[in-house]
């Protein structure tokens, strides 16, 4: 190869692996501040800020939907199947919200630990299946992936 | 191999090429993609979850999958304009700018659609959707950044630089749902191991990405025959193939 | 087919707009993008056709036309310099 043409090659190499180390360097530093929300054991343990606006994800546990017989009012527990938190939010849910599903719920902790949410997104696994199929599958195994969902994290 | 690296180099042999290309990959390309739309929208099953809302994932996914390998492209004929200092490197990279940028602002746009009914927000500041929209400025930047010198050569270098600069981010894009915690699902198509989307919605899916692949093709090709148009309108090559077709 | 009629089609069980908005924006994009360039191209033939017009150039009728006669070719043979 030309000298001139070799030289500009390792420049332009060099350019992106400066840019590569330095964007990689910035996300270390703020790794915990990319994460969009806690999830209940790193709540539990006291990592998350109090009385400040925070998000805590997890799966809904079954049977801990309780809705106000008065107002908009829902209060449920979330698991990473290490820890729960409960969770209080008054508004319209998602239309995916439900049991066994995946929340993120904005809010503050107060001091009894429950998150006060503000706003709660219902966040879904990557499968896809007709009605039938997944009816086929109910019963027989455990739904694949939603699990999954925390496979970053401790679960 | 070098031959034909010389003659993509070469602007009559490439503006003849782009013409045969084009008659066959352009009405291919619209067929796949009206296709992909009626099966997407008509014929694929709805979601056990999600109902039919997810059909914005037959346009969704292959737009973000197009604009991810388009940024490489474009930062790749960066790496060869810098390097070898070719031409028609520039007027590549030049040519894919704006279809990178549009494919992102189609899965920026169609995923706050999608996000609305499912997650119950248009927009979360969640690392996947943040990277992404880093990613639609870098394409905006190259197209601004081109425009802002007077000096086109010099103009060229830094929008390659900038190019090249940007390519950090494509893994970041791409890694940032199982990095982090974020609202985003993971992958559904794998290549190692079991897809975890039904066949039935998985080869509408499949389809999609190939047409928005070859009309990804076709939209560079066309732009960089009307950018060598522009450029050689005094040629003589340009002239015969005018008058010669 | 996953719907009983067009009405149920269009209605998406409540998903329409969105799922209906969505494709309607993304093949717009994507028509502007592929008549654009044909546009501009067209554009650049006509002024290309002028020049030649002003010069009193002999290709002009077969340029218009866009037919592949062989007429009185004053062009000289392609440069094929990069």
């Amino acid at each position: 190869m030309h000298p001139k043409r070799q030289q500009r090659l390792i420049i332009a190499l060099v350019i992106v692996l400066l840019s590569s180390a330095t964007v990689g360097l910035v996300a270390y530093a703020l790794r915990g501040n990319i994460n969009l929300f806690y999830p209940p054991s790193e709540v539990v343990a006291g990592k998350a800020p109090l009385g400040r606006n925070i998000r805590v994800g997890g799966m809904v546990v079954d049977g801990s939907i309780k809705r106000s017989t008065t107002d908009l009012t829902t209060t449920f527990i979330v698991t990473d199947y290490a820890a729960e938190v409960t969770i209080t939010y008054t508004g319209i849910l998602p239309d995916l919200f439900a049991e066994g599903e995946g929340v993120v719920a904005a809010g503050v902790l107060d001091t009894a630990g429950i998150l006060v949410a503000s706003e709660v997104l219902a966040k879904h696994d990557e499968n896809y299946m007709p009605p039938e199929v997944a009816a086929a599958l109910e019963g027989k195994q455990p739904r694949t992936g939603t699990a999954k969902i925390y496979r970053n994290g401790e679960v | 191999m070098w031959s034909v690296i010389h003659k993509m180099g070469s602007p009559p042999w490439f503006y003849r090429f782009a013409g045969v290309f084009l008659r066959w990959c352009l009405p291919l390309a619209l067929a796949g993609l009206l296709v992909g739309a009626l099966w997407g929208l008509f014929i694929a099953p709805p979601d056990f979850r999600q109902g039919n809302s997810y059909r914005i994932i037959f346009i969704h996914v292959p737009a973000a999958v197009v604009a991810l390998a388009g940024y490489y492209l474009m930062a790749f004929a960066g790496l060869v304009s810098l390097v070898w200092k070719i031409k028609m490197a520039d007027t590549a990279m030049r040519a894919v700018a704006p279809v990178g940028g549009a494919l992102t602002f189609i899965a920026l746009a169609t995923g706050a659609i999608w996000g609305k009914p499912t997650w119950g927000a248009w927009w979360v500041w969640d690392a996947r959707v943040t990277s992404m929209l880093i990613l639609l400025f870098l394409y905006l930047g190259v197209i601004a950044l081109f425009e802002a010198y007077e000096n086109k050569a010099v103009a060229a270098r830094a929008c390659a630089v900038l190019a090249l600069v940007g390519t950090v981010n494509i893994p970041i894009i791409y890694k940032s749902v199982d990095w982090w915690y974020s609202l985003h699902q993971p992958a559904s198509i794998k290549f190692t191991g079991e897809s975890a989307i039904d066949s039935s919605m998985l080869y509408p899916l499949l389809l999609n990405i190939g047409a928005f692949y070859l009309t990804f093709a076709c939209v560079v090709v066309l732009n960089m025959r009307a950018a060598l148009m522009n450029i050689h309108r005094q040629s003589a090559w340009l002239t015969q193939e005018l008058t010669h077709p | 087919m996953a719907f009983d009629s067009f009405e149920a089609a269009w209605q998406m069980a409540g998903h329409g707009p969105y799922v209906w908005g969505a494709y309607a924006l993304t093949f717009a994009l994507l028509c502007y993008l592929v008549v654009s360039p044909v546009l501009q191209m067209r554009q650049i033939r006509r002024q290309i056709v002028a020049q030649w017009r002003r010069q009193g150039s002999t290709d002009l009728a077969v340029a218009e036309s866009g037919d592949a006669k062989p007429a009185a070719a004053n062009s000289p043979e392609a440069s094929n310099a990069p």
